[in-house]
């Protein structure tokens, strides 16, 4: 045992010494830039050649948005204020293109004075969706979703409002049939279910809705399709192609995990080949052959037909999407639905779909946001997409006859807009709904 | 002594066809298979008659005939008076050559990325997650668009380059010496040889001699260096000692590639101008150039998500361990992290590059003659067969597509973790 002490012996400190500040090497923004730009000679050059390549850009472009022009009526107006604003030989940005052009990019040759209407439908789609993406909303706000498309369709396409309300009351006639006959066995009435719809559109919904519309003559002015155009019509083709074409893929990825032979060809081959061959022979398909396999004297809107198309394409990648997410689900929870005597239709829409919906929300929304940017390629059937067919509308007027950066940049940056908050959206899901106990 | 009591005997009857799950499935499945049926009958039933109307038939006896239109870029001889079957292989072969090009560009660009991205450099990152999100939420036609204006739009004439004999100085110089992007082409040197041993002719294409022996020593080469390899590993599980062989592999995979070039007479041609034109090198059409950089930049951004996903999937521990075993970091790389992140990274990989080949597709915005160009463009409007064109194209396209993920369904069953 030592008797030794630190009171005892002259050379052990007994005060704390005061805290020194980090060396200057060690703190503040020298610190975090050796750790983060300079910690190696690799990281070094790669410092070197980033901060190069950033003032090579800013060097070369910051001129050109500096010397941007709002208020012109022609490129060569443009033009003419940046030579005097700037001296000869100065480049600038001519935005006055944007300032006068933006609503054939968001609206198209729809008639300015009801710009209300798709402005109205835009917004009331987030009311639609709120309750669908997020947590927390009323549960009765699922029911203004269910009612929100044909809404939207009428609201758009305009006319009388009668024949949507027909569409509704089809399928409410049906639902009321499958629930008359449901006690005497579910395929019965599902196939009586479909069987009163189909003939209540067929026969009863056109006179019906011609009597209505006598009596109550609700209708508001009719736009054609040929008047979409722009964004208008991307965001039409994509929200209208997922939202048709989840039941589709739905039922596909139901087909696929069948245990039923016939049905499990038919689906992977629709599947397969959907996905095997570029959307843009789907479009041709559209504009030129949809006509051969329908029966002679059939014409309809191209929009339509496209949208048919798109429906189609977007439904065998949501299938795939789907798939993942029943595959995803464990084995257990299959072999609990069938412990607990639910048959099939039950059991799917009881305990699996809802799980493995909500695991596939994340793939569906990077299906929609490539459906989303796949809708410009309608361009090459001839309809007006924001990027390729407003642009070269925009160019074919003599005013702005070779403008290209200014309306690739407005329509490149809305795009990235959109597309960047639905991905960001979707992680923020991912993280949500991350279960597992890794 | 267990009492089983036979189920009552009962004769078939018609509502187990519905009821009895033993037999519903076929009864569904009959039903489907004639509402199939009777639908696939309306569809050529209404098409029959649609032709028929039209006064039309489906016969595919129009490849046979002459194309009359002449195809800027063809990777085997074409004229204007070859058929219309010719085109078709010309743009397939187009098709082809571009997405392959465009994959190992994708690939290069998206390693990289992907790599450079998960850098602890704090500029870098950032600037890689720029490129990143930029080129993943803007739609392919735009980049397309705006490449083809970029070089449409701000790239010299050819004259441009032309030295101005008084001053000695040129308006524009060649890049690196070697690369003239003008805005009609892009001039960049070709490989030549100064003795040809001449070339087979097939019905498809003549098929040069030269190239056919050059890759006959490398595939040679190769397979001697991984005999080599093999003896070196025998050895070593033997001895205990590897025996050095870099040089040799150095001296077996160089050797008599140099060899065979230097006979050849190889030697690379610069282009330069002559006349109003590149002469010397390749002139690369810009609807190619802009095609392939708008593909490949695209189509790179999603494979360096890809292969960052990959190499984050990888936990902690398995470095870890394969230290805690005594491998170098080195060997940590090539054995325990590449294998697994690899099987993590190829499917989705696989499905990009079939991405890419059909994105390229897209050739229609730039006026590259792909296979939708040919026979989904031209030949469909000259012959005004637009049934039977675009059902082959989708076919082909079909085909492509299936042999893609054919590979990587056989690649996928050969690396999948065996589990239960």
């Amino acid at each position: 045992m030592s008797d030794t002490h630190a009171q005892t012996v002259a050379y052990v400190r007994d005060t704390m010494l005061p805290e020194q500040p980090a060396p200057a090497t060690e703190a503040g923004a020298i610190k975090w830039l050796r750790e983060n730009l300079f910690s190696g000679p690799l990281n070094t050059f790669l410092t070197i050649a980033g901060v190069l390549v950033v003032y090579a850009m800013v060097s070369h472009y910051f001129a050109w948005f500096a010397h941007s022009v709002w208020n012109a009526n022609s490129l060569a107006e443009c033009r003419t204020i940046i030579t005097e604003r700037w001296g000869e030989g100065a480049t600038g940005a001519c935005w006055s293109v944007i300032r006068e052009r933006w609503h054939q990019y968001l609206f198209g040759f729809y008639p300015p004075e009801l710009y209300w209407r798709p402005i109205l439908v835009f917004v009331l789609l987030f009311v639609a969706l709120a309750p669908v993406l997020f947590q927390g909303f009323a549960r009765q706000l699922l029911l203004f979703s269910v009612f929100y498309p044909f809404l939207a369709i009428w609201l758009l396409w305009g006319g009388s409002i009668w024949p949507e309300v027909m569409i509704i009351l089809g399928a409410v006639a049906g639902y009321v049939a499958f629930r008359v006959i449901e006690p005497r066995g579910d395929t019965l009435a599902i196939i009586c279910g479909i069987l009163v719809t189909i003939l209540f559109w067929a026969w009863l919904s056109g006179p019906l809705s011609g009597m209505i519309q006598s009596v109550l003559p609700f209708r508001i002015t009719p736009v054609s399709s040929e008047k979409f155009g722009g964004f208008l019509l991307a965001v039409t083709l994509g929200v209208g192609g997922i939202v048709m074409s989840l039941p589709l893929g739905i039922m596909l990825a139901l087909g696929r995990q069948s245990d039923m032979f016939l049905i499990k060809t038919l689906s992977v081959c629709f599947i397969e080949f959907i996905r095997g061959v570029p959307l843009i022979t789907l479009l041709f398909v559209a504009s030129l052959l949809l006509n051969y396999f329908l029966p002679p004297g059939t014409n309809f809107d191209i929009i339509l037909r496209v949208m048919i198309l798109v429906t189609l394409f977007a439904a065998a990648y949501i299938a795939e999407v789907i798939r993942g997410g029943l595959a995803a689900l464990p084995r257990g929870q299959y072999e609990a639905a069938d412990a607990l005597g639910l048959d099939y239709w039950k059991a799917q829409r009881l305990i699996i779909l809802p799980q493995a919906l909500k695991i596939s929300i994340p793939g569906i929304v990077s299906t929609f946001i490539g459906m989303f940017k796949d809708t410009t390629l309608v361009v090459f059937v001839g309809l007006f997409d924001p990027l390729k067919g407003i642009s070269d509308f925009v160019r074919a007027d003599f005013a702005w006859k070779g403008i290209y950066w200014e309306p690739y940049i407005f329509v490149g940056a809305i795009f990235f807009l959109f597309n960047f908050s639905m991905s960001r959206y979707s992680m923020y899901l991912e993280n949500k709904l991350k279960r597992d106990h890794r | 002594m267990a009492m089983v009591s036979e189920p009552p005997k009962q004769g078939f009857r018609l509502s187990q066809l519905i009821y009895d799950t033993r037999y519903r499935s076929l009864t569904i499945q009959v039903i489907v298979f004639m509402l199939f049926m009777a639908g696939a009958g309306w569809l050529v039933d209404n098409t029959v008659r649609n032709l028929q109307a039209l006064g039309k038939d489906f016969n595919f006896g129009f490849l046979w005939n002459r194309a009359g239109y002449d195809i800027a870029q063809t990777l085997v001889p074409y004229t204007n008076d070859s058929t219309h079957a010719r085109a078709l292989l010309v743009g397939l072969l187009n098709t082809l050559w571009i997405s392959f090009l465009g994959c190992i560009a994708a690939t290069v660009i998206g390693v990289f990325v992907g790599v450079l991205r998960l850098s602890r450099n704090w500029l870098v990152s950032r600037l890689m997650t720029i490129y990143v999100e930029v080129f993943r939420n803007v739609p392919l036609l735009l980049w397309i668009l705006v490449f083809l204006a970029l070089f449409t739009e701000t790239m010299p004439a050819p004259n441009a380059y032309r030295v101005n004999a008084e001053t000695g100085e040129a308006q524009e110089s060649l890049f690196l010496g070697l690369i003239a992007p003008t805005n009609r082409y892009t001039a960049i040197p070709s490989a030549e040889f100064s003795r040809s041993l001449g070339a087979i002719d097939t019905a498809l294409a003549p098929i040069s001699l030269n190239a056919l022996l050059i890759l006959a020593v490398i595939v040679g080469s190769v397979f001697a260096n991984r005999w080599l390899l093999n003896r070196a590993r025998l050895i070593q599980e033997k001895t205990g000692a590897r025996p050095v062989t870099w040089w040799q592999s150095l001296l077996v995979l160089l050797g008599p590639l140099a060899a065979v070039l230097v006979a050849l007479g190889f030697h690379i041609g610069i282009p330069e101008l002559r006349g109003f034109n590149f002469a010397g090198g390749v002139n690369v059409t810009n609807a190619f150039v802009v095609l392939w950089l708008a593909l490949s930049l695209y189509t790179g951004a999603f494979i360096a998500e890809i292969v960052r996903a990959g190499v984050l999937a990888i936990s902690k521990g398995q470095t870890e361990a394969a230290f805690a075993l005594g491998l170098r970091p080195r060997r940590t790389m090539s054995l325990v992290i590449l294998p697994q992140a690899l099987r993590v990274i190829i499917p989705p990989l696989i499905s990009q590059f079939l991405n890419l080949t059909k994105n390229s597709s897209l050739a229609i915005a730039v006026g590259y003659m792909d296979l939708r160009g040919t026979l989904g463009g031209i030949t469909l409007n000259q012959t005004g067969r637009e049934l039977e064109a675009i059902l082959l194209m989708m076919l082909i396209y079909l085909a492509i597509s299936l042999i893609i993920s054919g590979g990587m369904n056989i690649y996928n069953s050969r690396v999948k973790l065996k589990e239960r």
